[in-house]
């Protein structure tokens, strides 16, 4: 028999693989920018500039605007990154598999992927967050004293959108992905507290409880207490618990349906 | 030309092991029909598979579309979970340890599905990574590989501007780079132009020169004949016969194959065609009725006239020499492809 390769450390397997996804992630810099960052922008233009100007939007919106701004961007980037690779190494000829093959146990693939698109959710941010500053001028109550926990929400956010990308990129057969990116996608993204605080749904108190099964709240909320502590918003600590419990749910459904999809 | 024919075991290690090994898709495997209207279908793709692969054995598994050929490779390669029985690779057990059964293994899959997001090069450099080569290394094997597979000026390319052998190829060295004792190849000529077929049985008469187990699945009996040296013919998740090609065929109920085929029923004339001086065995399925004899000249005229006689006229005639494919279907009754 022929003697085979000494055994390799998972963690070196595991860092072979995230360098994988970032040369991908880097030849595809423009087209992943354009993809998760567009949309929120225009939004900023349209609401962070022109209705200002108009005078049909008041200027503080600006201040409610640009931390949620900062969460859809987070949660567009870190899901797609995930979910839509997912898509094609899981489809006709299941390109992942030469990752299955790699010596360490198939969750390990997968948490890379979270992992992966944790760190491209950070890039989103880091880009978008000068962008709309600029965008939309000087915001009174905008502070970077809380740079610390402006990192911590992002990362946690791009956690558990990372997770949900999982999920979805495993759980939802590809003939729907469309469908279910507008039935999933788009009612998180109006109802993530993103373009409005989550304490202005005070008055219609269904829509208010209602919106907490959804997780980029808590990333807005969150963006809002870092960027923005003197307006009103969640308390952080919630937040961050929230995010927790939410990414650990995720990952588990995340997680049982990648593996029903890498082992038949 | 398959090197040491039916060669006394030189060692007793097993490179792969199968007891009573199990495999029930409760849905569909990718590919195949959606599950029917009253819930889940129920597909046996292995039923109780029992085999022996000696380490250092070029070892072909033999069988039609849906033998269970590609299900059994699935289990041995980590991917496939099995539903009951027990499945070793190179003395370790694949549900239990499957990372060091992935260690030890390399696999060339039925479709080429090379990492599309890259290059051809970095198919090879990352595939290494994973298997923890040093760059520098894995780029040096990569290039030798590309280069030994004839495609060493792709490197740069796009993997989508490769032909479809050309990916095969990819396939081929990305299974080899991190060097493993095993290699698994799904029905690794489809698709091949016969010249690029011919190629590939060289490469792998190579790799096995080597040292390498080679375990191959196929559905062409000329390819299993030439190349492997012990051949497993399964078929419904069975397994129907395991020996040398040379064996097999000696099994093979001797003599040409002799294949009528008739306007109508053939059982009758089978009946009368049994009681021919001359004839080894004699088998009737529909219109077609097949007969075994060592002077197939003598025996076919016999046979037409005994069918025109019970009133059948013959349509079609049809001779086999002794073979893996005359050895299959006398076990089965059908035909391989």
């Amino acid at each position: 028999m022929r003697p085979s390769r000494p055994p390799v450390s998972a963690s070196r397997v595991f860092l072979a693989l995230l360098s994988r996804d970032l040369r991908v992630a880097r030849r595809e810099i423009v087209s992943f920018l354009v993809r998760s960052t567009l949309q929120p922008l225009l939004f900023v233009v349209v609401f962070g500039y022109l209705l200002p100007k108009m005078g049909l939007v008041q200027r503080g919106y600006g201040a409610a605007l640009l931390p949620g701004i900062l969460g859809i961007s987070l949660a567009l980037s870190s899901l797609q990154s995930v979910a839509l690779p997912m898509m094609a190494d899981f489809g006709w000829t299941r390109e992942i598999e030469d990752r299955l093959l790699a010596p360490v146990p198939i969750r390990l693939v997968a948490a890379e992927k979270v992992v992966s698109g944790v760190l491209q959710g950070v890039v989103a941010a880091l880009f978008v967050l000068p962008v709309a500053r600029l965008i939309m001028g000087p915001i009174d109550a905008l502070s970077f004293a809380h740079a610390g926990t402006l990192l911590g929400i992002t990362l946690l956010g791009a956690l558990a959108f990372s997770t949900l990308g999982l999920w979805m990129g495993t759980g939802i057969p590809p003939q729907q992905i469309g469908l279910m990116f507008s039935v999933i996608v788009a009612p998180m993204i109006f109802f993530g507290c993103a373009y409005y605080p989550w304490q202005g749904l005070t008055p219609v108190p269904v829509i208010k409880y209602a919106v907490l099964v959804n997780p980029l709240v808590y990333v807005a909320e969150g963006m809002r207490g870092a960027l923005t502590p003197a307006l009103p918003h969640m308390p952080w600590e919630l937040v961050v618990v929230a995010l927790v419990v939410m990414s650990a749910v995720l990952w588990s459904a995340g997680i049982r349906t990648f593996e029903r999809r890498a082992v038949s | 030309m398959a090197g040491a024919v039916g060669a006394p075991v030189v060692t007793d290690s097993l490179a792969i092991e199968t007891r009573a090994l199990r495999k029930v898709y409760r849905s569909p495997p990718p590919g195949m029909t959606p599950r029917g209207k009253n819930g889940p279908v129920e597909i046996v793709a292995l039923d109780g598979l029992d085999l022996q692969v000696r380490a250092g054995d070029f070892f072909g598994l033999l069988g039609p579309n849906g033998a269970g050929k590609t299900t059994t490779l699935g289990i041995l390669t980590t991917r496939v979970k099995a539903s009951s029985g027990a499945a070793f690779v190179a003395g370790v057990d694949v549900v239990t340890d499957g990372v060091a059964v992935k260690q030890r293994i390399g696999v060339v899959p039925q479709r080429p599905n090379p990492d599309r997001s890259l290059i051809v090069i970095e198919n090879l450099v990352f595939h290494a990574a994973y298997f923890g080569m040093p760059k520098a290394e894995a780029i040096r094997k990569a290039q030798g590989l590309l280069d030994m597979m004839g495609i060493g000026d792709r490197g740069a390319a796009k993997v989508d501007q490769l032909s479809g052998g050309q990916q095969q190829r990819l396939m081929i060295a990305r299974a080899l780079i991190h060097d493993p004792e095993i290699l698994f190849l799904d029905e690794p000529t489809v698709g091949l132009d016969p010249q690029a077929r011919l190629d590939l049985w060289d490469l792998l008469l190579r790799m096995h020169g080597e040292g390498r187990t080679i375990v191959m699945t196929t559905h062409y009996m000329e390819e299993a004949d030439r190349l492997c040296q012990r051949v497993a013919i399964i078929d419904r998740g069975r397994l129907l016969a395991c020996d040398s090609p040379r064996s097999l065929k000696a099994q093979a109920p001797g003599g040409t194959r002799i294949e009528l085929t008739l306007d109508g029923d053939a059982a009758a004339v089978a009946q009368q065609a049994r009681t021919h001086s001359g004839v080894l065995r004699v088998d009737a399925q529909g219109a077609v009725l097949s007969a075994y004899a060592e002077r197939p000249g003598e025996v076919l005229a016999q046979l037409i006239r005994t069918a025109e006689a019970a009133g059948r006229a013959v349509r079609d005639i049809h001779l086999a020499p002794p073979s893996l494919e005359t050895l299959f279907i006398s076990l089965t009754g059908r035909k391989l492809a």
